[in-house]
């Protein structure tokens, strides 16, 4: 089974935004939610620059962890998912990830938060694959249908990548050494422990 | 005419080669191909070193999405999940032992003198109301602040996910609206109870004595007013105890309002757990000392009697100055039935 991993080339993010919306029509995101957003370092200065973020689906993943009903699962792909059904909605997974991906539907309402909502990879929840229920809840399952996700999939500058761990890093590589730089895959070290060497 | 245009023609191509020729060369044809055209920019590993945070700015108007990269979530979750459940597990449980081995060893507190059968007003309607009204809520609260920590580990196996996930969603807002409840329990009992919590000399002689708590033969009797110096001490422990969870909680309770940064919800979150365990394990204490371990307490707090010789025995001053010399309080003095 394939390790799945997002990769964001930072050095080619132009920062158009359009894997995030991309992601909000894919799955009906509803408004005020974002599972994926591009964040500007030094906006405006010499040394700009832009990542694409959402859920790195990282390797022993915190927000599984702190959740206080083990609401979360890892699939054979290495996809954290979790469950909506049992979802308390206390916003710990919040407070645990490193990469701000965990949204909630109210805000205020005296934390009352609503079920969590992230970035499935594309690939649904633990409804059946491709159903309704799956749909209203996680969003389309394009893994399912053997599709990456689509953030990355229509990139204009295939700077984020998606799919699995060896493929994307062996062509994030093979740019870097290509082009002569890189400044490395952005996430990595605290997602999953490990980097990419540039 | 034809052979002036073909000279024009040869001027012009001259003049056009010179000019391509004396041009300087383009940009990429003299450089490597390796410069980086982001070699100014921000390195990934250089924040975290420097800031422990990636902050930029974004453009939808979720202000906490800006922060990219927050990997203090790992020592929170460390936090959470193992310093969170030693502090609790040694509080609560080493609290249950000490009071287990302490009823062993000294059995409950005994009237030595026998009963009169002279009750004695000893808590008005007012003070039991306000007392059980924090009383309540701060079981209730325990019971599931307590479920959030430790429900994973041994609600849920048994339970099944589908029930553990409904009692805790249910708990969890039990937890919020109660929290109001409890808030205005204790500002009244901070309010009704400041003025007879205040140290006096007769808290000296009483921690000097231990208060009789460790005489076998109850025979030590450590004077007291209506409140003993253990009785302060627990009371100031309480105020303070919870002003740390109401601050904590409200933090909690409208979370990020105000500008509160993630790594502030943290430590509210961080702060609320470890003074609430250690509260519990307070509390504990006091359910002992109130019920079992002391001979005729509880009622004080039922229906706000106590015997006369248990008052003369624990609280001599209160009897004293307040029930024997005091001619309207006489009234309260009523031959048990």
């Amino acid at each position: 089974m394939a390790r799945m991993k997002f990769l964001c080339d930072a050095d080619r993010c132009i920062e158009c935004n359009a894997c995030v919306t991309a992601c909000k029509n894919e799955h009906e995101v509803p408004w005020g939610m974002n599972r994926r957003r591009v964040v500007t370092l030094n906006d405006g200065k010499p040394g700009e620059r832009s990542i694409s973020m959402a859920c790195m689906h990282c390797t022993d993943a915190p927000c599984a962890a702190v959740c206080p009903v083990n609401c979360f699962y890892t699939t054979a792909d290495a996809v954290v998912l979790h469950s909506k059904d049992l979802c308390i909605g206390c916003g710990y997974c919040f407070y645990a990830c490193p990469f701000g991906a965990p949204q909630y539907p109210k805000v205020g309402n005296f934390g009352s938060r609503g079920k969590m909502d992230k970035c499935t990879f594309c690939a649904g929840g633990p409804e059946a694959d491709g159903s309704k229920e799956e749909f209203e809840k996680y969003g389309a399952n394009r893994l399912a249908e053997g599709k990456l996700p689509l953030c990355a999939e229509m990139c204009s500058t295939k700077s984020l990548l998606a799919g699995d761990s060896d493929v994307i890093a062996q062509i994030y590589k093979e740019r870097v050494s290509r082009r002569g730089y890189g400044s490395g895959a952005w996430g990595w070290q605290t997602a999953y422990r490990e980097s990419i060497a540039t | 005419m034809a052979k002036f245009f073909a000279h024009m023609r040869l001027i012009a191509g001259v003049l056009a080669l010179a000019l391509i020729v004396a041009m300087p060369a383009p940009v990429w044809a003299q450089q490597p191909s390796s410069v980086n055209p982001t070699a100014e920019a921000v390195k990934e590993q250089q924040l975290l070193q420097q800031l422990n945070t990636i902050q930029g700015r974004g453009t939808i108007p979720d202000v906490k999405s800006y922060v990219l990269e927050h990997p203090a979530g790992r020592e929170w979750r460390e936090f959470h999940n193992v310093t969170l459940k030693w502090i609790g597990g040694v509080a609560i449980i080493g609290m249950l032992l000490i009071l287990i081995v302490f009823y062993l060893w000294r059995g409950p507190m005994r009237v030595k003198s026998g009963y009169s059968g002279i009750s004695v007003l000893r808590f008005d309607m007012l003070e039991r109301f306000v007392h059980w009204l924090t009383a309540t809520t701060f079981v209730v609260l325990g019971i599931t602040g307590l479920n959030i920590t430790f429900g994973r580990a041994l609600l849920l196996p048994w339970m099944g996910p589908e029930a553990f996930s409904t009692w805790s969603e249910w708990g969890k807002y039990t937890h919020n609206y109660l929290s109001f409840a409890f808030t205005i329990g204790v500002v009244l009992m901070f309010l009704m109870w400041l003025g007879r919590n205040l140290p006096t000399a007769a808290d000296v002689e009483w921690l000097k004595l231990g208060g009789g708590m460790f005489d076998r033969d109850n025979s030590t009797h450590a004077p007291a007013h209506k409140f003993n110096a253990g009785q302060k001490i627990l009371f100031w422990l309480i105020v303070l105890a919870s002003a740390a969870m109401i601050i904590s909680g409200f933090m909690l309770l409208f979370p990020f309002y105000s500008g509160l940064t993630v790594g502030n919800m943290q430590l509210a979150e961080i702060f609320h757990g470890v003074v609430g365990v250690l509260f519990v394990a307070l509390i504990l204490g006091h359910i002992y000392l109130g019920t079992v371990g002391m001979e005729g307490a509880f009622g004080a707090m039922s229906d706000g009697n106590v015997d006369l010789n248990w008052a003369k025995e624990h609280h001599n001053l209160w009897v004293k100055d307040e029930i024997q010399t005091s001619g309207t309080k006489r009234e309260a003095m009523r031959p048990a039935e």
